[in-house]
């Protein structure tokens, strides 16, 4: 069976993904390079203020991503193959671990908010230089992280629901293998968070 | 453009990769622990540079793709380390 039927181009699309996949790892790229040149210019400031992140919360959410992409990732093989249940099943524990991820999220946040550590908090501008650039990295970029798994949740809801009503399956699944390679770039975003807000005191 | 899937990669394989993964983030806590002060950035980074080519690789099919996708991605990433260095010879020489 050929596109020449269907009003779709497989190929285009994976190669539309990761077009998309490589301006968001130049956006994160680019928020890196500013945390590695303020870290470089407040090295102190920046182990001190990393004392006051939860480490185990960040490992926790580390290990919950990394589950979530297997998931999502099987997901993809189980619509290849046409199990249909495995692959909406895969997909529904994929989306519970991105909400438990925003829920460490929130519980982290809350504890920092309610220790009057935020950005423009008269706490946090009373610290150091180097304590506040962190702690502006810290939210800016676990933020806008969050916000992509929950732009990430949104789409797999979509994916999830396709495969429900039968408009993904074996032989047009390609918007599933999208989603997952979404979900990936997520993951790897935050496989170089932890390291830099969680382990470098 | 053809429809057929070329390789169909097991859940198995994925497990194994899930399995890898957890160690290594597991070692790159671990690595914190020793003194080594300024270079124990630089280990927990190598644990998270390898993590992310198996993710790139397995998950991401890049292993399995034309090797076009390889190459671009190469590129982004070179492209980033670039900017970066070219960055940092602005202020260590400042």
């Amino acid at each position: 069976m050929t596109n020449i039927h269907l009003h779709r181009d497989n190929e285009a699309s994976k190669i539309g993904m990761w077009l998309f996949i490589f301006t968001e790892l130049l956006l994160f790229g680019g928020l890196f390079i500013v945390y590695s040149v303020y870290r470089y210019l407040n090295p102190e400031a920046f182990h001190l203020a990393a004392e006051e992140l939860d480490r185990n919360i960040g490992l926790i959410n580390t290990i919950i991503l990394l589950v979530s992409s297997t998931t999502i990732a099987m997901s993809v093989s189980a619509i290849q193959m046409g199990k249909i249940l495995h692959s909406k099943i895969l997909v529904s524990i994929t989306i519970l671990l991105a909400a438990v991820f925003m829920v460490n999220k929130y519980f982290e946040w809350g504890a920092k908010i309610e220790h009057q550590l935020y950005p423009g908090s008269q706490y946090l501008m009373e610290l150091s230089q180097g304590e506040i650039l962190f702690f502006g990295l810290y939210f800016a970029m676990t933020g806008l992280h969050a916000l992509h798994i929950i732009v990430g949740m949104i789409l797999m809801l979509v994916v999830l629901a396709r495969i429900n009503n039968g408009k993904l399956n074996a032989g047009n699944h390609v918007l599933v293998e999208n989603s997952g390679l979404y979900w990936h770039l997520v993951d790897i975003i935050w496989i170089f968070l932890f390291p830099l807000f969680y382990l470098i005191t | 453009m053809s429809n057929e899937v070329k390789h169909i990669i097991p859940y198995g394989t994925y497990l194994l990769i899930l399995a890898i993964l957890i160690v290594l983030t597991l070692l790159s806590v671990a690595i914190t622990s020793i003194e080594l002060r300024e270079y124990t950035i630089l280990g927990a980074l190598a644990f998270a540079a390898i993590k992310t080519f198996l993710v790139l690789y397995i998950f991401m099919h890049l292993k399995y793709e034309q090797p076009m996708y390889r190459r671009m991605a190469f590129f982004v990433i070179i492209l980033v380390f670039v900017v970066l260095a070219i960055t940092f010879i602005d202020y260590i020489y400042r």
